[in-house]
């Protein structure tokens, strides 16, 4: 059982062994890397100890404390978040080592393959094909809104391998090779006026079965996986009070007093309530997960998170008035990752429509809470034993 | 960090408590019990206080209680609303009991007077109107002459018409002061009004020279007035969260049920997707209500917690309940179901110790948000 002073001990061994200030910001991160202390809950020689995750707060501020390099979550959020799970639950030793440590040390940057243009909220009617041939699949299709495909190395990328059997059972899993013949990434602008997103094209492109993860046929079992991830990385952000996109009206309020109308106030301080609450739901979510009873409050988290922020970009706008009519730059540019706060009062404001989208609609929040936390009757399932090839589209 | 989670003993606190209601104040019995002369069950007020130890939760041992704290106290309040049992518990051991704790203790009698309230042998009620925000005003109905007897009216006074002691807020020739009077003494008249909430009830309370005894002076009166306001608000947001819940859950269960077009009326989508936003407003309530109460155990930002539990979760039990008549479509607007008296509950809990508006007016000020 690993405990504090034991990761005290093989952090400050780190650091002696490798001197932050001396020690250029790859190394360091391989040597973190190495040493077990990049993701302690993961397994001896990929990065961890086999520990605990909720000590990892604990390396983590010990590392900072001493100005150490640290990898760019935002950067390689996907990978992190989303992959490196998946691929610990269902790679096999060698897809471990070969794609774990450059995951987490930033080498390889990761994207996501999933949404198609024909299967957004409804994942499982994905239609890109992937074919066998030898030891390769052969995959064609089009994936869309792929945050960061354009400066990815590797994809998380589901396909449909038998389009006889219904839509949840024909699906296969991969680890796409994003630099391979036959990925192309294109821009997909935005209500905002950028392209944080991609649509993917996929001609036949060849993935050796080396890279299938999980197996054949048993797609949708592996990206529940990494879907479950998605969830549990949305729902358990922590947020200071008075922060996020209340956070940032209320430092609109307090510098610009001519600004202030009292209808206005009260409806800031309505939002500014639901955001303290907010806080409180997501602070208690992670208490229940350290108590080892994680609740299934997430997506009502998610549901809420995406409405305050909206009423809050909203309501920026308005307080603004006459600079609300305008808006910064409707250039198409590439912003290097995502960030509902950036820019501008109109930027967050627009932004801020896909938070209901994004990671599953709050449609389809809504009715997970309601069929699987209040048990109430499934939508019925008319395309259940149906082969996919026969699926109205 | 606030632990915003319930202990094992809170919850088998819950459990006895949540029994005890499921047993004797069963929706049919407290709906026919409105309209007889006895609207309070003050048997099962005496199960509550005495054998469940309820009303002395937060009173110290040493003066007769249990040395809990307000996390407990919210439980209770907590399966209060889900069962809106007609029981004096706000007027008594939360607010009458929090006014008398508030003052000096060490005073004659008060050792005496706390633990029968504690014990649930004696009823006490806060004369002031149930409308009062944390933060208001001393009142001035009541006047104290100079030979410190009361005379001067509260309107609105909740349990009051069950107590027997009264903890009374009045002016003096040397300033504000918190008086007790017993309700048998000579000039005391408590009329009980039609309450909008059928099971628990307010009433009018007037004093002619009437004998009472000064708890606390000037120097601590109105601090101690708004100590019980201010921890009855904290904790009538747990009382809301209840009340959500049970209209959450008697909801979901009618709609299983229940078929129309032969199907259940659950499995349409829009009702569920209703269902699923009470459900997001409960875990909301449940947060703010944990946080508040843990705030006024520990004593640490109790001002904020306070107004922001009350500021969201009074919206969400009226919401709850009305969610929960429009859901249940005829049936929740019989006399004979009970949703309506969560509705009466919960919309008499909006206003009871400041409305929404009200608490967020004084959050305004804590968190650096001027008009």
């Amino acid at each position: 059982m690993t405990t504090v002073d034991d990761l005290k001990r093989r952090v400050a061994e780190l650091l002696a062994a490798y001197p932050p200030e001396s020690t250029p910001r790859q190394d360091f991160l391989d040597a973190r890397f190495d040493a077990g202390l990049a993701w302690i809950h993961f397994p001896e020689g990929l990065g961890g100890l086999n520990a605990p995750r909720s000590l990892q707060s604990v390396v983590d501020k010990e590392l900072a404390a001493a100005g150490a390099p640290d990898n760019d979550k935002r950067r390689i959020g996907i990978g992190l978040g989303m992959a490196a799970p998946t691929i610990l639950a269902f790679g096999t030793p060698e897809q471990h080592q070969r794609f774990l440590r450059p995951l987490w040390t930033e080498r390889e940057v990761w994207c996501q393959l999933f949404s198609e243009p024909g299967a957004g909220s409804d994942l499982a009617a994905l239609g890109t094909r992937a074919v066998r041939d030898g030891d390769d699949w052969v995959v064609t299709g089009q994936k869309v809104w792929t945050s960061g495909a354009h400066k990815s190395q590797w994809a998380i990328l589901v396909t449909r391998t038998d389009p006889d059997v219904p839509k949840h059972r024909g699906m296969t899993y991969f680890l796409c090779d994003m630099t391979a013949p036959g990925v192309e990434v294109r821009p997909l602008r935005q209500i905002t006026g950028e392209a944080e997103f991609n649509e993917v094209f996929l001609s036949e492109v060849r993935i050796p079965d080396a890279h299938r993860l999980g197996a054949v046929g048993e797609g949708w079992k592996v990206a529940q996986t990494t879907l479950m991830n998605e969830r549990v990385a949305i729902g358990g952000t922590e947020f200071p009070r008075d922060g996020g996109m209340v956070g940032v009206v209320t430092e609109v309020w307090r510098e610009r007093p001519e600004l202030r109308t009292s209808e206005l106030h009260d409806r800031l301080l309505k939002l500014w309530v639901e955001g303290e609450s907010l806080r409180l739901v997501s602070s208690r979510l992670r208490q229940q997960l350290a108590a080892g009873a994680p609740g299934p409050e997430g997506s009502a988290v998610k549901v809420a998170f995406s409405e305050l922020n909206q009423a809050a970009s909203g309501l920026e706008i308005e307080l603004l008035g006459d600079e609300g009519l305008r808006y910064d730059d409707w250039t198409m540019r590439r912003p290097d990752g995502v960030n509902f706060l950036g820019r501008e009062a109109g930027y967050r404001y627009l932004r801020a429509k896909g938070n209901s989208i994004e990671g599953g609609t709050s449609e389809v929040l809504r009715n997970i809470i309601a069929e699987r936390v209040l048990g109430l009757p499934s939508e019925p399932r008319i395309d259940k034993d149906v082969a996919w090839k026969d699926l109205p589209r | 960090m606030s632990d915003l989670l319930y202990s094992e003993v809170e919850e088998d606190l819950r459990a006895s408590v949540r029994d005890l209601f499921k047993d004797r104040a069963e929706p049919a019995a407290l709906i026919a019990r409105t309209e007889t002369a006895e609207p309070y069950d003050l048997k099962l007020w005496r199960t509550l206080a005495a054998d469940l130890g309820a009303a002395g939760l937060a009173v110290p041992e040493a003066l007769g209680g249990h040395g809990a704290s307000a996390r407990e106290v919210a439980v209770v309040m907590e399966e209060l609303g889900r069962s809106v049992a007609p029981v004096p518990y706000l007027g008594s051991a939360v607010l009458a009991t929090s006014a008398l704790l508030a003052t000096d203790t060490a005073q004659a009698e008060m050792t005496e007077r706390l633990g029968k309230l504690a014990a649930g042998t004696l009823i006490g009620a806060l004369a002031v109107p149930l409308s009062t925000a944390p933060g208001a005003e001393f009142p001035s109905t009541v006047t104290a002459a100079a030979d410190g007897t009361l005379s001067g009216q509260v309107r609105s006074v909740v349990d009051a018409s069950v107590a027997e002691l009264l903890v009374v807020p009045a002016v003096g020739p040397d300033g504000p002061g918190l008086y007790t009077v017993d309700t048998a003494s000579a000039g005391v008249t408590v009329t009980e009004a039609v309450s909008l909430d059928l099971t628990r009830r307010i009433a009018d309370v007037t004093l002619e020279n009437v004998a009472a005894k000064r708890v606390a002076d000037s120097s601590t009166a109105a601090s101690a007035l708004d100590t019980a306001l201010v921890t009855a608000a904290g904790l009538l947001a747990s009382e809301q969260l209840g009340i959500a819940e049970w209209a959450l859950t008697e909801t979901v269960r009618y709609l299983k049920e229940r078929y129309q077009f032969g199907r259940q009326v659950g499995s349409f989508q829009s009702l569920k997707h209703r269902l699923a936003n009470l459900y997001t407003d409960l875990v909301n309530a449940r947060a703010t209500a944990r946080y508040a109460a843990d705030c006024l155990a520990s004593g640490d930002d109790i001002a904020i917690a306070v107004a922001v539990a009350q500021a969201r979760n009074s919206p969400i039990a009226v919401h709850a309940a009305e969610e929960a008549i429009q859901l249940h479509g005829g049936i929740g607007m019989t006399w004979e179901h009970p949703a309506h008296l969560y509705l009466k509950r919960a919309k008499s809990d909006e206003i009871a110790l400041g409305t929404p508006g009200r608490h967020r007016a004084a959050l305004a000020p804590l968190i650096d948000l001027p008009a």
